[in-house]
């Protein structure tokens, strides 16, 4: 039998919690409807807006060539941290138990925190010392794209280490029993069990790096031009909208349209995680 | 089954083994090269820091940052820092913790899944678009009331705003990592849902939260682009909350593009000390993990949603 204050507390304590759950709803609708309405008041249609190359700064036009950057800017970015990544991951669950790699292991994972927790304008600082001057790439979408895949690292890591764990080590044991050696094992066995886990982590290291600014202020620049090749430098979507809101006056309508496409694009990105990792869940082992 | 067993397994043929050997060079070369990555970072950092490094107790211990006439204090700038950060912190932390527990504890389960999403949206939208509104919606609405609205009052929302999604995933995990015995075990001793989530299912999971406040206030300490387009960039000593202030972080960002000689080295010391924060903060993150995880043998909520890890939720 409960007592009424107990009863006077649980309620009180419900309505707080409700309250404070429809606020950080609200915040939520806040920014993006916010954005939304903001980006809705634009005049071009929007294929227009996406293949046309940037006027007045950016403030006009599209962004065709930011779109481009950004791509490439993505891809050069995956190029580094996925091979990288994905053998970091195996060695962190693959390799963990044999000898003399404890330690290796331990530093590893170490350096994958720090690497996590580092902020993003320190990436900047060492990727414009590394990459732009020492060398010697200039600001330059293969030096910015260099410095997002550094970022990127240990989100992919984390991700894929998660779900190659998630695999039963008793399949691991049937593929050795069967004669497989460990390489065998790792690339018919674990690897496949493991992959919706590992493509769901690469899309959300694709996230990241769509998402980030402060990195690419000096290492990728902020060249509005297209971009002949990956030596040039070259402006992501992310900058586009620093750009314009700071620095280029009227450029605010234009800024509301481009962050509405970069977290269109963002949710897009989550979502599609997180159906990877449901349809990994319904017809893998993970879970 | 134990992985030691493997190496007897796997002794067969002569071609096998060449193949393993050289997977697992493969694998250390990679794990080398990321860690590497970190050592890379420090020395750099160190290096460009160099001709100011001796000078480090003067650099923390001033406050008047005059490049032009080679005077790099970076007190104002680290007392900024830590002034967003804390007012941030004071903000998000219980309210990131409250949302956690409505969604585990309060809401009923379809409610408390799309709290969940809502939660990991927030989590996604990047930091250049919490800067843009800030600076269109928060900081004209702060104006009203005194002074040009970019300030250390705007910097602390935003902030606020954008972590809140981390101490709330994460606290959110830490609950779900105390087991359901515990809740139930207190159900059955009469207490009511609330004395059983203040006395019994919060102090459980406090490692967790601890560490999600932890994760959460270093985010926000390196935070720059939505600090950048909001505080003002006055380098002052934190104060007024309605005047303008200078991050690390922002410095960094404004002042790099020319910076050359001791004042680029001055910056790189900004950096090299905001990494010697998250390193630390990194290394009691990774304790109080270990910590939590005597839990984890036992997670076993039924009600759990198995989507994303809330570290993979989270970014920017």
């Amino acid at each position: 039998m409960a007592s009424s204050s107990t009863n006077r507390a649980d309620a009180l304590s419900a309505a707080v919690l409700w309250t404070i759950a429809l606020g950080i709803g609200a915040a939520l609708a806040w920014v993006l409807l916010d954005v939304v309405r903001g980006a809705a008041g634009a005049t071009s249609p929007w294929l227009t807006y996406l293949s046309s190359p940037p006027a007045d700064q950016g403030a006009s036009g599209g962004i065709a060539s930011v779109l481009v950057s950004t791509l490439l800017l993505l891809a050069l970015a995956l190029a580094v941290a996925l091979p990288l990544g994905l053998g970091t991951a195996v060695l962190l669950t693959e390799a963990a138990t044999a000898r003399g790699d404890s330690s290796l292991v331990s530093v590893v994972r170490l350096a994958m925190h720090v690497l996590a927790g580092t902020p993003s304008i320190v990436f900047g600082l060492f990727g414009g010392v590394l990459f732009v001057e020492v060398l010697g790439l200039g600001y330059s979408l293969a030096a910015g794209g260099l410095t997002l895949g550094c970022m990127v690292l240990p989100i992919f890591v984390r991700a894929a280490e998660s779900s190659l764990r998630a695999v039963p080590v008793e399949w691991r044991a049937g593929a050795a029993a069967l004669g497989l050696s460990r390489f065998a094992c790792l690339r018919r066995v674990v690897l496949p069990a493991a992959l919706p886990g590992i493509a769901a982590g690469l899309v959300l290291g694709i996230g990241r790096a769509l998402a980030e600014t402060a990195a690419l202020l000096f290492t990728a620049g902020a060249v509005l031009r297209m971009p002949s090749s990956i030596g040039d430098s070259g402006r992501s979507l992310s900058v586009h909208i620093y750009e314009l809101s700071m620095f280029v006056p009227g450029g605010e309508a234009a800024a509301y349209r481009a962050a509405a496409v970069l977290v269109a694009l963002l949710l897009a990105l989550n979502l599609g995680a997180a159906a990877i990792v449901r349809i990994g869940q319904r017809h893998g082992a993970q879970g | 089954m134990d992985l030691p067993e493997w190496k007897r397994a796997r002794g067969g043929s002569p071609r096998r083994w060449g193949v393993d050997q050289f997977g697992a060079m493969l694998l250390r070369a990679c794990g080398l090269m990321s860690a590497t990555l970190v050592l890379l970072m420090l020395g750099f950092l160190a290096w460009y820091a160099w001709p100011l490094l001796g000078r480090s107790g003067e650099l923390l211990a001033t406050s008047d940052w005059e490049p032009s006439s080679s005077r790099y204090g970076l007190l104002s700038m680290v007392a900024s820092t830590l002034a967003v950060t804390l007012g941030a912190m004071l903000l998000s932390a219980p309210l990131g913790v409250a949302s956690a527990v409505f969604a585990r504890h309060y809401a009923p389960r379809p409610v408390a899944a799309v709290q969940r999403r809502l939660v990991e949206l927030l989590a996604g939208i990047p930091s250049v678009v919490y800067g843009f509104w800030g600076l269109i919606t928060l900081v004209p609405w702060i104006a009203r009331w005194r002074g040009s609205g970019s300030s250390l009052l705007a910097a602390t929302l935003v902030l606020a705003l954008m972590v809140l999604p981390t101490v709330a995933l994460l606290s959110d995990a830490a609950l779900g990592a105390v087991p359901g015995d515990q809740a139930r075990g207190a159900a059955a001793l009469g207490m009511g849902r609330w004395a059983a989530v203040r006395r019994v299912i919060l102090p459980a999971a406090m490692p967790g939260i601890l560490r999600a406040w932890l994760l959460a206030s270093m985010r926000a300490a390196g935070e720059t682009m939505a600090v950048l387009m909001v505080a003002g960039n006055v380098v002052r000593l934190p104060g007024d909350p309605f005047a303008p202030v200078r991050t690390l972080t922002a410095n960094m960002a404004l002042e790099m593009g020319y910076a050359y000689g001791d004042h680029q080295a001055a910056l790189f010391f900004s950096g090299l000390l905001l990494l010697a924060l998250v390193a630390a903060g990194a290394l009691l993150a990774e304790r109080l993990e270990r910590r939590g995880a005597r839990w984890s043998m036992v997670r076993s909520e039924p009600g759990s949603d198995p989507g994303l890890a809330p570290e993979e939720a989270i970014h920017g």
